[in-house]
């Protein structure tokens, strides 16, 4: 396959960015779309010029790494995939593609495609934990849970701290991230004695760090390629709702 | 090079095997909560080891500084542990036992690990399992609400704790969640996109570390009382491997070049179930979980050179190559030896798919026996995974899988306490050699990692500081200055080659070379041709690299040179291993050992050992040691999977 693709580039955080145009050719269908940026960097090394900068770490969409927007769309065309996961079996020759990087206020671009997540280490930093420490756990299966109470806390624990949700999102909210943690720990027995100071926090933090609050657009649910359900946001309402009224108490 | 019978002292305990880590915890030194906060600690890697050590050792009270090269320690590589974590529960009442998890770990390894650490790892592998459930990792319950389990690899009882395909990831986040309760806390300083480049060493003690920020370029110094190190494996020395982009080996070789010994670097894991190669511009290996063996059966056509689809092979004319040669384990025989009986299908004509280097991973019997829903519901993420990355429905066609670069058990020698021979370097998880001896069962490196930085770094190295009470040393001590020095100028070298190939071109041809000639077998005259390779890709490497740009900014063209220079120079250190150790055992399999049948002969007169290296400087031969490894509760038996 033959493609034109228009790159964003930005030396660093404070330089100024652009997109540029490259061509690359002969990439097979069986690629993904990662590989393909290595080829093109290949192409750009060899020939003394500087790689376009990216982040990607396990490929096999589960570490959270990679974290493009491609043609508008954060980790690109296929529902429930990152970026890592996409292939370019996708696309057809002679297509032209827009890559760009996650855009937050939150999220600082670094350098062209990377941009800096340590804001949702703050947000989990804020209660996304048990507070347990190690050593006085008591023995496993004294603690029956139900299973249907384990498989949600199971869906809602498969958030891979990505952040495509807020890359989609008008408002860069972090809401679906934020539920996602709540709403695991809230399933759990294990999760209750700071369940409500968790989603108080959680938030708290969250509005700190300059992400924006959810309009019910869905898309981030869209781009989600864990598919956490939007919903998870309706219960993060409620449990910071119920938080406050019993702060008040 | 003449083997040193050497200085190795591994400080096990006295007594019976059974109260060995009791008898330690009973005898070692503490070090008083208000002096806690005294002593500094760092921990490089935040994965299962690094990411649970770190954490523990800050709700102790220790100052600690924990570095990763990803931008968050929630991304290490554990994250991509699929099926699973073995403890010796015995929840299932089907005959299981601390003792069985050790003697079937010890048995997994070919008889080549260090007895008492293996029996402390089955001991500890069930407070893991209570840590992780208290902390909110949500494994698989069953519908009254208790744990599940399915079985693995190597075991005839079923102790494999998981969630779903993501067992590595829950575990991770169970870790990453307590570390980060630390950090907002104040206990753990966190440093990502921060990458260990040295180990200073002062006074024949580990003291500190050389870290470069991989956003700005800046190269710190850091001072502690211990270095602890969880950095992982080696597996991308074959450069193509199911190992992360970012996995390497420079932390383990630079320790290495400053006087902790490597040992049993020759000892890797090569992993049956990966989805094939599909061409030469591929970056990377995908596995499917071991547990697809559970329910799946393996099979080639018995005709070499057969094209048809697999629908159309009857019954009998299908070799279940597995269930043939090992009945009693069948398609669950352990990694080294299901990775094997693949490659001979192969040799033997008898592949499929791209380049006839493939076997079939057939799921029909066991969707007609079970359906496809509950098919679905055990591995359905494995099986969208599958589809995404070949284009096939493996509900309705065989899977077709071929062995890759996985694990690697060698690594840095440490002793019972998991400290190094250079004092205060403590080792963890996959970057030690101690516990899986010549090959891992699955389900155990979860088990390993947590082991480790839950529950036993946390008393060994309490054991050390209050023991050895060392100095301390600040970071303006002239060894400091001099590995800065050191530093600066690999940088500057690197950058100024000006030449025409990538760092990842080099990479590609190394891992070639290693894997033909240092991979699933090996035999004495391709060890000594690669020996004879690797050191003019390493001579090209410092001729015609490219890297562009500058030290002093975020540069990842610069980063993975770095790493292939070290690779470079490691690949040597683990083919002189392979060719040292004249015996097939485990994942090493020496072609000139083996039964008429193919099954690997081990020499324990001869090879009884751990062989750790030591680094003699540039152009040196290292000098080999050797730790006799004392088997006194198990027998020596030949494995056998039968």
């Amino acid at each position: 396959m033959n493609l034109t693709l228009h790159v964003w580039r930005q030396k660093n955080a404070q330089a100024d960015g652009r997109l540029e145009t490259y061509n690359v050719a002969d990439i097979s269908p069986d690629s993904s779309f990662l590989e393909m940026l290595d080829e093109l960097n290949e192409q750009l090394l060899t020939s003394g010029q500087e790689p376009v900068a990216f982040d990607s770490d396990c490929r096999e969409g589960i570490c959270g790494m990679c974290s493009l927007v491609i043609n508008g769309v954060p980790h690109g065309p296929d529902r429930g995939a990152t970026v890592c996961q996409l292939h370019m079996r996708k696309f057809t020759d002679g297509d032209a593609i827009w890559i760009e990087p996650w855009r937050a206020k939150a999220f600082p671009v670094l350098k062209d495609l990377i941009c800096d997540r340590t804001s949702f280490d703050r947000i989990i930093q804020a209660g996304g934990y048990v507070s347990v420490n190690t050593g006085s756990a008591q023995d496993a299966n004294a603690l029956p849970i139900a299973k249907p109470a384990a498989d949600k806390a199971f869906e809602a624990a498969t958030c891979i701290g990505c952040g495509a949700c807020v890359a989609a999102c008008k408002n860069a909210s972090a809401m679906l991230f934020v539920s996602a943690k709540v709403v695991h720990l809230a399933e759990l027995p294990q999760g209750q004695a700071e369940r409500q100071k968790r989603a108080k926090d959680m938030v708290q933090q969250m509005d700190t760090e300059g992400f924006g609050n959810c309009t019910n657009q869905y898309e981030c649910e869209a781009v989600c390629p864990k598919e956490i359900p939007a919903d998870f946001i309706a219960t993060l309402n409620r449990e910071y709702v119920r938080a406050g009224v019993t702060a008040s108490e | 090079m003449t083997p040193r019978n050497s200085t190795l002292d591994a400080r096990v305990p006295p007594g019976p095997l059974e109260n060995k880590w009791e008898r330690f915890r009973r005898d070692m030194k503490l070090v008083n909560p208000a002096n806690k906060r005294k002593h500094k600690i760092l921990v490089v890697g935040s994965g299962l080891a690094g990411g649970s050590a770190a954490a523990t050792l800050g709700e102790l009270g220790y100052e600690v500084d924990c570095f990763c090269f990803q931008d968050s320690p929630r991304r290490a590589h554990s994250i991509a542990a699929q099926g699973g974590i073995n403890a010796g529960k015995n929840y299932q009442g089907d005959g299981d036992s601390v003792w069985r998890l050790f003697y079937d770990t010890v048995k997994g390894g070919d008889f080549r690990s260090r007895e008492a650490n293996v029996h402390r790892l089955a001991l500890l592998s069930r407070n893991i399992i209570d840590q992780c459930v208290a902390q909110g990792v949500p494994f698989a319950r069953e519908y009254g609400g208790l744990l599940a389990n399915r079985s693995f690899g190597g075991a005839q009882v079923s102790r494999t704790f998981y969630a779903r395909g993501q067992t590595g990831q829950q575990l991770l986040l169970g870790a990453y969640q307590a570390l980060e309760r630390q950090i907002g806390a104040g206990q753990v300083k966190m440093h990502s996109r921060t990458e260990l480049l040295d180990v200073v060493v002062v006074d024949g003690r580990a003291r500190g570390i050389l870290t470069r920020d991989l956003v700005t370029g800046r190269v710190s110094r850091w001072a502690g009382d211990a270095v602890v190190m969880a950095t992982g494996g080696y597996g991308r020395v074959f450069y193509l491997s199911t190992n992360a982009m970012g996995c390497n080996v420079t932390a383990t070789y630079r320790a290495y070049k400053r006087g902790a010994f490597f040992a049993n670097p020759c000892y890797t894991q090569i992993h049956p179930t990966c989805i094939p190669v599909h061409g030469e511009k591929q970056s990377k290996l995908t596995l499917m979980s071991e547990s697809l063996r559970n329910d799946g059966r393996i099979w080639v056509p018995k005709k070499a050179g057969d094209n048809r689809a697999p629908d159309q092979i009857p019954e009998d004319e299908r070799d279940y190559y597995l269930e043939r040669k090992y009945p009693s384990f069948g398609n669950l025989a352990p990694r080294d030896i299901a990775s094997r009986s693949a490659k001979e299908a192969c040799d033997d004509g008898r592949g499929v798919g791209h380049g006839r280097r493939g076997v079939f991973l057939d799921f029909r019997d066991a969707i007609q026996r079970l359906g496809q829903d509950e098919i679905e519901a055990r591995y359905g993420n494995l099986f969208d995974m599958y589809r995404r990355i070949t284009d096939e429905n493996p509900y309705q066609s065989p899977m077709r899988i071929y062995p890759a670069s996985h694990y690697t058990m060698g690594g840095l020698w440490v002793d019972y306490h998991l400290m190094s021979n250079l004092k205060g370097l403590f080792v963890l998880g996959e970057a030690n050699f101690s516990d899986h001896g010549a090959n891992r069962l699955g389900a155990s490196a979860l088990m390993q990692g947590l082991a480790d930085g839950y529950f036993v770094i946390p008393d060994t190295l309490g054991h050390y500081l209050g023991g050895d009470k060392p100095e301390p040393v600040s970071t303006d001590h002239p060894e400091f200055k001099r590995c800065e020095d050191e530093l600066h100028d690999k940088v500057k070298t690197l950058l100024s080659i000006k030449g025409k190939r990538s760092p990842a071109s080099f990479h590609r041809e190394l891992g070639l070379v290693m894997w033909e000639k240092c991979g699933m077998a090996r035999t004495a005259a391709g060890l000594k041709e690669a020996l004879k390779k690797i050191p003019e890709i390493r001579a090209e490497f410092w001729e015609n690299l490219s890297v562009p740009g500058t030290n002093a900014e975020f540069n990842q063209s610069l980063e993975e040179a770095g790493r292939v220079a070290d690779f470079l120079e490691f690949a040597e250190l683990m083919c002189l291993d392979a060719l040292t150790r004249d015996e097939s055992c485990g994942g090493h399999f020496r072609e000139e050992h083996q039964t008429k049948d193919g099954e690997a002969v081990r020499n324990d007169k001869d090879f009884c050992h751990a062989s750790a290296w030591e680094h003699k400087g540039p152009g040196q031969p290292p000098v080999e040691h050797r730790e006799k490894l004392e088997f006194e509760n198990v027998a020596l038996a030949t494995r056998s999977y039968k």
